[in-house]
């Protein structure tokens, strides 16, 4: 991956550094380019609620991941550094999982186990190995932002589509009247597949360079 | 140091795992409270939902159910055990695992002015996972006042439509008896069409068989087991 080389322009916030927040959005998002954490992309967006709950967790687990790897990098011993970066995810997750128990115990219910799930999720886990190993601290943090918002826009594409189609509802609204018979497969999770193919295909033609990258 | 070497290694993940550990308990215990409020407070609105409380505030809810219910546990004779333990707190899943004579039956009472119900809690399987739920009954002891329901992991728009969908899988429970003409406990069953029995029968969820029989057999079973009780309370 070209990105494991430095990317740092001395700045806090150069060209480099928005280029590792803005990325993540287009040409190398975590889903529909390098095709990562589909599992829980199926598994949570029937809804927008849990989606976005979703993408805030992610987001939050995947920058605080990777400026915590990042810091501990020049110390990790290299034959458990997968074990290392895992531990520090599983601490993160257990921390949202614990803290959404807490102060919003209907999302948690709602999510059951696929918080728990964060932690295996590959863009994470791929972020730490292909960026925070090699990068300072600031420059990880952002792309795990940039990362962690890439998959949260793709879960709330779907979750918007298939919420709207299946119950005719947005943000559990209902938009469409009596009329509307929701489409129950919408619900199920094999219509996330079409979605986010007909997402890959949309974005693909748009930018034919992107066709081989896969 | 060097990086490679086993005893770095080895020290490293020893500290860290015990940073880890220590910072994770320390969450975990400070939180707890929070959680145990959490839990009990849902529950308490599962309770309310079964007689038709279904659309309190949270603050008010828990204030209705101090107000308005009192939490009951039996024993396998059916008989108040002097235990002091919280009817809340009893987890059915657990108690169905247990020895009978050790088994709890928690049970609670609603009371509004002269209006008197006994909720029933119910637990069994669906298609994926555990279901659960409060069926109350009016203080003839046979006829439905209210139920309520939920579910770990149903499939949405249809198993989940014990939840998700109260007007047709919910309300029409209300009203039916839970003996038949003769006097025979049958309780209320989800079938499809209802056709032949409709006094104790629902219309079934389309596409959901196995989450409506899964349904049937806990309001059945769990029912059954209070019938002693209910007896009792009818003849004093």
């Amino acid at each position: 991956m070209a990105d494991t080389a430095t990317a740092s322009s001395g700045t806090l916030m150069g060209k480099k550094e928005r280029r590792l927040l803005t990325d993540p959005f287009n040409d190398n998002n975590p889903i529909t380019v390098q095709v990562l954490g589909i599992c829980s992309a199926l598994a949570v967006t029937s809804a927008l609620k849990p989606s976005l709950v979703m993408a805030i967790a992610v987001v939050f687990v995947c920058a605080f991941s990777n400026l915590a790897i990042s810091l501990l990098r020049k110390g990790i011993p290299g034959r458990i550094r997968m074990i290392v970066q895992l531990t520090v995810i599983a601490a993160l997750v257990t921390l949202v999982e614990q803290s959404l128990k807490a102060f919003q115990y209907d999302l948690y219910k709602q999510l059951s186990v696929y918080v728990g799930l964060i932690i295996t999720n590959c863009i994470i886990m791929g972020r730490l190995e292909a960026f925070a190993m090699g990068n300072k601290p600031w420059q990880s943090f952002l792309d795990g932002v940039g990362n962690g918002v890439g998959y949260g826009v793709i879960l709330l594409a779907v979750a918007f589509f298939r919420e709207f189609l299946g119950k005719g509802q947005i943000f559990g609204y209902q938009l469409l009247g009596e009329w509307y018979v929701g489409n129950a497969l919408m619900l199920a999770p094999p219509a996330a597949m079409f979605i986010i193919g007909l997402i890959i295909w949309f974005q693909r033609a748009r930018n034919t360079e992107l066709v081989d990258v896969s | 140091m060097d990086r490679e070497s086993n005893v770095y290694t080895v020290t490293y993940a020893v500290i860290m795992t015990v940073i880890v550990a220590v910072a994770l308990a320390f969450l975990a215990t400070s939180l707890q409270p929070r959680q145990y409020a959490n839990e009990q407070l849902s529950t308490k609105m599962d309770i309310l939902k079964a007689v038709g409380l279904d659309d309190l505030e949270k603050e008010e809810a828990a204030r209705v159910y101090d107000e308005r219910i009192e939490g009951i546990v039996l024993n396998v004779d059916m008989e108040m055990t002097s235990d002091t333990v919280n009817a809340l707190d009893i987890d059915l899943a657990k108690e169905g695992k247990k020895p009978m004579e050790e088994r709890r039956y928690p049970l609670w009472k609603y009371t509004e002015g002269e209006d008197v119900r006994y909720i029933v809690p119910m637990s069994g399987s669906g298609l994926w996972d555990r279901i659960w739920g409060y069926v109350a009954l009016e203080d003839d002891y046979a006829t439905i006042a209210g139920i309520s329901m939920d579910h770990k992991a149903e499939t949405p728009g249809l198993g989940a439509e014990i939840k998700d969908n109260p007007e047709d899988y919910n309300a029409p429970y209300v009203g039916k008896s839970i003996y038949n003409d003769e006097g025979e406990f049958v309780a209320v069953k989800m079938k499809k069409g209802s056709k032949d029995d409709p006094d104790h029968q629902i219309d079934a969820i389309t596409g959901a068989t196995i989450t409506s029989d899964g349904v049937n057999e806990m309001l059945y079973e769990d029912l059954k087991s209070y019938l002693p009780y209910f007896k009792k309370l009818k003849t004093s």
